[in-house]
């Protein structure tokens, strides 16, 4: 497993760096094919090592690489871990990654700067696979930092439009604001554990549970306070409630970039540290539960904000959002299992629905807005049944006694049954917000197919298409397609999106009993909790249909209002105007935080500089010496250009001075 | 090795080059240069190789007795090597970068860096309190001269302000100074270092000392030096001023403050720590707002020194050892940040950052180059500086989670401030017809970057390599300093244990049966 591990990891960065480096004027296809070829040698790889971990035929193992840092007491080194947590990030990252390469090569076929493009992609697969292999919590921050740094520059790609650039350095920002909780938690992890592995401090945080530590004049039990800590890491990567508003923003990069970095991997790094860290969080009730409100509210947040979007992109990624927040709470209730499968079978199901709509905007000429769909469903079939796949998968569509459903039902079932099953207060008002933010995604999965693939052209309206048809819906005339023809996509976005089919399909039922019920599979690599996997299976019947109840009421619902009556919505907008101002403009977030963030920083920079430097220090210090020396002398000019003389005078007066203390 | 006194040929190759450069006209003395500051850095690089790891603490060291009282002494522990390094590593780079952009009195400024190059291998290698002095106070003479003389249209004001602020500072450390050697019977450094002064003499002695080192910092509030200091330098000036002047103050904290006044350095612990607080805060929320690239890099140089003395105060091997490797890793990118800035203003001939935009486009090479340095400025982990500001939090984290937590906040702001001007300088369109006519960088410029950005990526993969040889001197002065430690405020304290598991449920059989 040594060299395999090692290729899989370093391959994408050999590859970033080859590509990064070649010449521009070269044929794009070089950089192109070996970044692709690395990223599926890479899966090729991943596959049998979590197939091995799945028949339980592999142990957890630890390759080292090379020192990194010691000083004093703290020491942490270049490691990769294997165990099983690993093995399924391993599989979800590649396979995610190595599709996206391929699809790339049809979606970014007309953009100068593929090299580029397809570097950045590489380096973020490492950075990725340096996170999910980390032994110890600096290397996991290395690999934290990194997917941001890939993120942030893939966000930019094309930087040329202003938005673009903002919203990448929004997205790096943000994540910093976590990353301050991250590195304090580390800082006080090393502080009470006196190491950096994750090993020895989840060996050792179950007696740490009862102590306290004082921070920042407080003084509160050790675990909350680091786990709390580091989950605010965990919340700005994952994009949780409060560190949420650069995630729909991340969308202006390439859809791939969306369908891999901020939909199937990056933004699940959070998870994946809740995880790892699971020991650690079990001795931490209140972090948990924190954790577990948070990501109950962002579940139901994201997914009201994604039933107003008209970006067909945007609601898919307060889609992300949203299902982000079930993982959380189903880990924040103990089902650590839960959370990483949820995680698994979303990978999936959302990479296709992102290069779905990829596929779309690319039959779309680049348009966006789905209320300039419509009626696509005979032009572009494939596209059309593969995110139909895709919606019946985070829909959640499955029968439990007939045992068969897509992908996201047998996830976001469990995730709902074990929040009702753990009993607390809090545990089963998140099961209720998981139910309530069901019945929205479900409405606005199916509001973005039935705009899109159902009903009449609207296409003449977009501005991208009379573009390319050279009309104005005024010479359209009654032809709302104005003579468009929206063509399939090129093969190499099609077969990533056939694959991902077969996931978003299969993966839930294939892995359900190993991920769910299997206390072996994990081999303690997270906090298996048996008794509440008992608990999940045996709540009431109307907990287990729940989910595909409000599934189908929102079908219902989108129907109604987007296929049957479409004039509803303008009349329920009409009759709470405000209610849908509030949720359109996503509950205020961005003009809450310029008002209290951003521009507060920019107007005390002015005052500190204007008033502080220049009005206060410089004015009663080297100014105000200069005045009065010009005061008392007249003669400004002489001493500033003397001033050299003067000093080598000084220092000599002062030498000769020191000399003659000492010789007496 | 034995007995080759290689510290003072480090000295006499340049200073025998200065002299050259001095009779002679423009070309010559820009080869000169290059050849002198080569030759040093070869020399550097056989000084560590010889430098012997877990050796005696004070190695290559020569001494000639002057007169009583004071002696020519040499001698490098491994945190003077390692500054010494960085000093011999940037001097080429400056030569290079000065080498179209100074065009009247090139002899005169070759020989100003070069004497300056001497100065900064004597400041870190004196063992002698005068000989430092000397050193010390000596090497701001080139640098007032290369403000002064090659510098912007501003630069009488802000050579004056440099002068200013000094003086002040090095009068009272002088003063500080008789007093010690008066008192101790020695001007030994070595030797003072293991010398008890007294509880009072330690607090005065520490305030003078600090006034001197606070400036050179600079620390809040004696820092408004710095950023008319740099605007107004030519580029050169401002990598070496960044890259080596500001590490004047860092090394005489670790150096004179710190172990000659341990229990003062306790004491007044307090006082570094909210003026960095303060700093770290106040000097980037100035950075977000400057229009001019010179100042903001800057006043994110005061920002990160603050970062430096925190830690220094946190009285740990963390915070020690994070200190000397912001200050190395701050030496590499920012020095390498004033060259980005320069390679733009030798085109354009401005700062302004809004004159500039889209420059991804036109000088692809010099956007990623500028990314790099860019995001090591920013602490990512895998450069330089993270090594450094991730040990230095974690030192000051065990003494206080306040000022770590502010300290802390630098790494929002940086990013605020720093991605905000590369997004103005790289990203977005091209506003600017003759800023987007700009051709990208040629072998000159590639060779300089280059250098630094390996360098940058070495020492935040494998740092090992520069704090292995600090590894025994950090450690012995964390011994001698452990016992002023002030307290911290983690207080970790035993309570009763808790339930095993948060979530930890019972499960009964028959509740399966219930449906």
């Amino acid at each position: 497993m040594q060299t395999q591990i090692l290729l899989i990891v370093f391959l994408p960065l050999l590859a970033s760096i080859v590509a990064g480096l070649v010449n521009k004027n070269a044929p794009s296809v070089f950089a192109k094919s070996i970044t692709t070829g690395a990223l599926f040698v890479s899966a090729a790889l991943s596959w049998p090592i979590f197939l091995a971990f799945l028949n339980g035929s592999a142990i957890a193992e630890v390759v080292p690489v090379l020192k990194w840092v010691e000083s004093g007491s703290m020491s942490f080194d270049w490691a990769l871990r294997v165990d099983t947590l690993t093995a399924i990030m391993l599989v979800v990252i590649n396979s995610v990654s190595a599709l996206v390469h391929l699809y790339s090569w049809g979606y970014m076929e007309e953009d100068p700067d593929q090299p580029r493009f397809f570097a950045y992609l590489s380096l973020f697969t490492f950075a990725m696979l340096m996170l999910v292999t980390a032994d110890n919590l600096v290397q996991m921050f290395f690999g934290w930092e990194g997917v941001g740094l890939a993120s942030y520059l893939l966000i930019g790609f094309w930087f040329k439009k202003p938005t673009a650039g903002a919203a990448a350095i929004k997205a790096f920002v943000v994540n910093r604001v976590g990353d301050l909780g991250f590195m304090l938690g580390i800082f006080g992890t090393f502080l009470v554990f006196q190491t950096t592995s994750i090993t020895e401090i989840l060996e050792a945080a179950p007696a740490m549970s009862g102590t306290t530590i004082g921070f920042l004049g407080m003084r509160l039990y050790t675990m909350d306070i680091l786990c709390i800590l580091l989950f605010v890491g965990a919340m700005g990567k994952s994009a949780q409630l409060f560190l949420h508003t650069w995630l729909p923003d991340a969308m202006e990069g390439p859809t791939p970039v969306s369908a891999l970095i901020h939909a199937a991997t990056m933004v699940t790094a959070g998870v994946f540290m809740l995880c790892r860290l699971s020991p650690m969080f079990e001795t931490a009730p209140a972090a948990l539960m924190i954790v577990t409100v948070v990501g109950a509210a962002t579940c139901f947040f994201a997914a009201t904000i994604g039933t107003t979007q008209w970006d067909i992109k945007r609601v898919i990624a307060y889609s992300t959002c949203s299902q982000l927040g079930y993982m959380f709470f189903a880990a924040g209730v103990g089902a650590y299992n839960v959370a990483m499968f949820h995680l698994f079978t979303h990978a999936f199901f959302k990479a296709l629905l992102f290069l779905g709509a990829g596929s779309v905007i690319h039959a779309m000429h680049h348009e966006q807005d789905m209320r300039y769909y419509g009626g696509l469903r005979k032009q572009i079939p494939l596209t059309f049944y593969a995110m139909l796949a895709g919606t019946l998968a985070i829909t959640g569509l499955g029968v439990y006694h007939l045992g068969v459903g897509f992908a996201g039902f047998w996830s976001k079932d469990a995730v709902l049954e074990v929040a009702f099953a753990r009993g607390t207060e809090i545990s089963v008002m998140s099961f209720w917000l998981g139910v309530i933010a069901a019945l929205l995604t479900s409405f606005y999965s199916w509001r973005l197919m039935f705009l899109t693939f159902w009903g009449k052209p609207r296409w003449i309206e977009s501005e991208h298409i009379q573009h390319s048809v050279h009309k104005t819906p005024e010479e359209a005339g009654e032809d709302t397609t104005g003579g468009y023809h929206p063509h399939e996509s090129p093969i190499a976005m099609l077969i990533p999106l056939v694959l991902l089919t077969v996931g978003a399909i299969a993966a839930g039922q294939v892995f359900a009993p190993s991920f769910l019920d299997d206390a072996t599979f994990w081999a303690s690599s997270i906090f298996y909790n048996e008794n509440l996997m008992h608990a999940m299976h045996a709540v009431p019947y109307w907990v287990k249909y729940s989910a595909l109840v409000v599934m189908i009421l929102g079908f219902a619902g989108a129907y109604l209002a987007y296929i049957a009556k479409p004039e509803l919505p303008a009349k329920f907008v009409a009759a709470v105007p405000w209610l849908h101002r509030f949720v359109y403009n996503k509950w205020y977030f961005d003009e809450l935080y310029d008002r209290i963030f951003v521009k507060p920083a920019f107007w005390f920079g002015r005052q500190f500089w204007k008033l502080g430097d220049i009005g206060t220090i410089d004015r009663f210090g080297p100014n105000g010496i200069a005045w009065v020396v010009e005061r008392s002398s007249g003669a400004t000019k002489s001493i500033q250009s003397g001033y050299l003389y003067t000093y080598a005078l000084i220092m000599l007066l002062g030498l000769i001075a020191a000399i003659t203390w000492v010789l007496l | 090795m034995d007995g080759f006194p290689i510290l003072t040929t480090m000295m006499l190759v340049p200073l025998a080059g200065a002299i050259l450069c001095l009779f002679s006209g423009g070309a010559a003395a820009r080869g000169i240069a290059l050849a002198a500051t080569l030759a040093t850095f070869a020399l550097g690089v056989l000084l560590w190789m010889n430098f012997e790891i877990g050796g005696p603490q004070w190695q290559f060291t020569e001494r000639a007795e002057l007169f009583e009282g004071f002696a020519y002494a040499l001698g490098i522990d491994g945190i003077s090597l390692m500054l010494i390094m960085l000093s011999v590593f940037l001097m080429p780079i400056c030569i290079l970068a000065s080498w179209t952009s100074i065009n009247k009195r090139v002899g005169e400024y070759m020989a100003a860096f070069l004497f300056m190059e001497v100065l900064m291998i004597g400041v870190f290698a004196a063992q002698d309190l005068f000989l430092f002095y000397i050193f010390f106070e000596a090497g701001l003479i080139p640098m007032y001269l290369i403000i002064g003389v090659w510098g912007g249209d501003n630069r009488i004001y802000a050579s004056y302000k440099f002068f200013l602020y000094t003086l002040f500072g090095s009068v009272l450390m002088l003063i500080a100074m008789f007093w010690m050697v008066g008192a101790a019977g020695t001007s030994d450094i070595p030797t003072l270092m293991q010398y008890n002064f007294d509880g009072d003499a330690q607090f005065w002695l520490f305030l003078a000392f600090f006034a001197s080192f606070a400036v050179k910092m600079p620390m809040w509030p004696v820092h408004t030096w710095l950023p008319d200091a740099h605007v107004q330098a030519p580029t050169a000036g401002s990598v070496i001023l960044a890259g080596v002047l500001l590490k004047l103050g860092g090394y005489g904290f670790i150096r004179f403050s710190l172990p000659m006044f341990p229990e003062a350095s306790g004491e007044l612990a307090w006082m570094i720590f909210a003026l960095s607080m303060v700093a770290v805060v106040y000097t980037s929320l100035v950075a977000l707002v400057q229009h001019d690239m010179k100042k903001l890099i800057a006043y994110s140089s005061v920002a990160h020194m603050a970062l430096v003395t925190a830690s220094l105060f946190a009285f740990n091997v963390q915070g020690l050892e994070g200190a000397m490797m912001i200050m190395l890793g701050h030496g590499l990118v920012s020095g390498a940040l004033f060259l980005c800035v320069g390679v733009i203003y030798d085109r354009l001939h401005t700062r302004e950052i809004s004159r500039y935009g889209g420059l991804s486009i036109n000088m692809p090479y010099y956007a990623t180059f500028f990314l790099l340095f860019t995001m090591a400025s920013i602490g990512l982990p895998g450069t330089s500086n993270f090594v450094g500001e991730f040990l230095a939090l974690a030192g000051i984290y065990q003494v206080s989670t306040w000022v770590a937590f502010v300290c802390t906040t630098g790494i929002i702001l940086g990013a605020g401030y720093m991605l905000y001007l590369y997004r103005r300088v790289a990203f977005g369109a091209q506003n600017n017809e003759d800023a987007a006519a700009m051709p990208d960088m040629d072998a000159r410029e590639w060779s300089m970057m280059a250098a630094i950005a390996a360098v940058v990526l070495w020492m935040g993969v494998y740092p090992e390599s520069f704090l292995a040889p600090m590894r025994a001197d950090i450690a012995a002065l964390d011994a001698r300093i452990a016992s002023a430690a002030p307290a911290d405020d983690s207080q970790l304290a035993d309570g009763p244990a808790r339930e095993r598991a948060a979530n930890a449920i019972t499960f009964e059989a028959h509740e399966r049966g219930d449906h």
